[in-house]
């Protein structure tokens, strides 16, 4: 296990060429990014690189010795499959360290094309089991698999034994609830598909209402996701962090889950002793400060623990103070 | 020829109602294919399994092909191993609806189930080299898309199949939703949702019906309704309609697509006829016209 602990890569995010050049300066060992369309799981305005930017972006991040993974982790509608290989093709050329895939027809394309770069199999993909997993790595030749966020610490420990590559796992950022890949939540309300156009409650669709009496009402598309009482803060309307009413029930209540954050902050030491070559931070959404933050205090844990010393964990829960946050299903199966 | 087909129950239905159930589609519902098993929940096979060759034996008697589908989830040991069961049978027919069942099918002939996330022409292309057959598409991709990826799959010999009928599935989840409704955990969830036939409903603070819950699975409050565009699937080269069972009388339902399919009784009057099987459950078909998935667009009228 010594020689794993000593890979642990922090994989932090970038949705600007600002943010990246942010999370490269604060000790990221790689940055993962999109193109400005539906090839990306974070397709948001005003987010992700054009081509010209992703190629400024490589060089700086390959000059300070960090690499760039780009996100091709959407899937393809029929009759669409050609931007998704165009977008294939510019990263390829400009010299991108990995793609990151979750489309078994963009997974192809890829192994065919450009053999010469990595294939990380996108959570997108929703690979939980060594099978799936093998059937990936087999099939395209894919070096790395980020892992669903439903796995314990001694599930993952037993998958790693199982597969011939590597484990990137989230550590920190968004809870995502649903299975990935697997959501139609989004479109169900909006029109708008997370898989296929990049999307999960999009803020053009987003409305805040303020009652008479002065509860707040958070709503997507026109449907009440939350509401608040006049002294609470009120949250983004997420569907799958929403509170709804059921028959059995007398009042409503948060039916998935809470609105928490991930941060595995605490269980950083455990997951690389379980073999998790690289961990994940979620936000290509967030300002630099944000990334430099918490690039930085992650940064510093993981040296620590390569070091044999002790981490300052505390800074890290630190990031989230004033926001609820969980260790979702890593902890313990009671999540589930 | 067009086919109509049964998808797997999502629900947990106790195994008398199942048998009663499989009992009537065999002696009564114009089907012609008929999917079985478990495919949302692992805790729930052990209620019914043992049924299973004897329904399989009397809906083949019927005339019907009978096709066993696979778990969508698969995490612990005993999903790896249900998987890899089914992946290693000889007949009947299978769809496999996790990765993990592609490997351990290897090139053996199967189908591709809807949680496969055949999308587009290349990844169906794909799967035809590595053995499918048969593709059922996502629910949400939209008319022009399910053209284009007809075309490509028929041209590679496959069937091809679509939903038409009943709620969709919108999301599933490592955690049970309905465990969690009644304050319990997936490991200690007694099997609250047997007291949901069609789902337990979930409402907006403002009382709007939004969504239905099924154990790990979130489907929406809609039922998807095709009929309509039946015409218009079949002529895209759909070859297969894929209805859901539902707690609704389900052989009413599955005669009204069969009557419109064999032009026995037309679209319009056939979908008012299939209202009044369904209570006051709204009928969407969004997602297939490229709009919100909960809406209901009327057709265009023709000339």
């Amino acid at each position: 296990m010594t020689s794993l602990m000593s890979s642990a890569e922090l994989i932090c995010p970038a949705g600007t060429p600002a943010a990246l050049r942010t999370a490269v300066d604060a000790g990221a060992d790689a940055v993962y990014c999109g193109f400005q369309d539906a090839t990306n799981a974070r397709n948001f305005p005003g987010l992700n690189f054009t081509p010209e930017e992703l190629a400024e972006a490589v060089v700086y991040a390959h000059s300070k010795g960090a690499k760039v993974l780009l996100a091709l982790n959407t899937y393809p509608p029929a009759g669409q499959v050609d931007l998704w290989q165009h977008a294939a093709d510019t990263g390829a050329r400009l010299g991108v360290d990995a793609f990151i895939v979750a489309d078994m027809g963009v997974a192809e394309y890829i192994a065919q094309k450009h053999p010469e770069v990595r294939l990380h199999l996108s959570v997108q993909a929703a690979a939980s089991s060594p099978e799936a997993i093998r059937y990936y790595c087999e099939s395209f030749g894919v070096k790395r698999v980020v892992l669903p966020r439903i796995l314990t610490i001694p599930e993952i420990r037993q998958v790693r034994k199982e597969i011939p590559c590597e484990i990137e796992t989230f550590i920190f950022g968004n809870h995502g609830l649903m299975v990935e890949g697997r959501c139609s939540l989004t479109n169900y309300l909006t029109g708008q598909s997370t898989n296929m156009d990049g999307v999960c409650s999009p803020a053009s669709d987003v409305e805040y209402k303020r009652d008479a009496d002065g509860t707040m009402s958070s709503q997507l598309a026109g449907f009440t996701i939350d509401c608040f009482r006049p002294e609470e803060k009120a949250g983004y309307p997420t569907i799958c962090k929403g509170r709804y009413t059921v028959p059995h029930r007398s009042e409503a209540y948060y039916a998935f889950e809470e609105p928490v954050s991930l941060n595995l902050a605490r269980l950083l030491p455990e997951l690389i002793d379980a073999g998790v070559h690289a961990f994940k931070i979620e936000g290509r959404q967030r300002s630099k400060s944000y990334v430099r933050g918490v690039v930085s205090a992650f940064r510093r844990a993981v040296d620590d623990i390569r070091a044999g010393r002790e981490a300052d964990i505390a800074d890290l829960v630190a990031l989230t103070e004033g926001q609820k946050q969980t260790q979702g299903a890593f902890e313990t199966k009671k999540w589930r | 020829m067009t086919k109509l087909t049964l998808g797997p129950i999502a629900y947990h239905w106790s195994a008398e109602e199942r048998r009663d159930f499989y009992a009537r589609i065999a002696d009564e519902a114009p089907v012609d294919e008929v999917y079985l098993g478990e495919v949302i929940c692992s805790k729930r096979a052990p209620f019914h399994e043992r049924d299973l060759p004897a329904t399989i034996e009397r809906l083949e008697r019927a005339g019907k092909t009978v096709i066993l589908s696979s778990l969508a989830e698969v995490m612990l040991k005993r999903e790896r191993k249900a998987t890899a069961d089914l992946a290693a049978l000889d007949g009947p027919e299978i769809e496999i609806n996790n990765a993990a069942g592609l490997y351990d099918r290897g090139r053996r002939a199967h189908r591709i189930g809807p949680f496969m996330n055949a999308y587009n022409e290349a990844t169906i292309a794909w799967m035809a080299r590595q053995g499918a057959s048969h593709i059922c598409l996502p629910g949400e991709l939209p008319a022009e898309a399910v053209a284009v990826a007809a075309t490509a799959a028929r041209d590679l010999g496959l069937g091809v199949e679509v939903q038409v009928f009943g709620r969709a599935c919108l999301a599933v989840s490592a955690r049970c939703y309905h465990a969690r409704a009644h304050g319990r955990t997936k490991d200690n969830c007694q099997f609250v949702c047997e007291g949901d036939a069609d789902g337990m409903p979930l409402c907006t603070t403002d009382n709007r019906p939004i969504l239905r819950v099924n154990g790990i699975q979130t489907q929406s409050e809609s039922y998807v309704d095709l009929l309509p565009e039946v015409a218009q699937l079949v002529a895209n080269g759909v070859t297969h309609l894929r209805l859901m069972p539902q707690a609704v009388d389900m052989v009413a339902v599955t005669s009204l697509f069969r009557k419109v399919l064999d032009e026995a009784m037309d679209a319009e009057q056939a979908d008012a006829a299939l209202r009044d099987c369904c209570g006051d459950t709204p009928f969407s078909n969004g997602f297939y016209k490229g709009q919100a998935g909960y809406k209901r667009i009327a057709m265009a009228t023709p000339g």
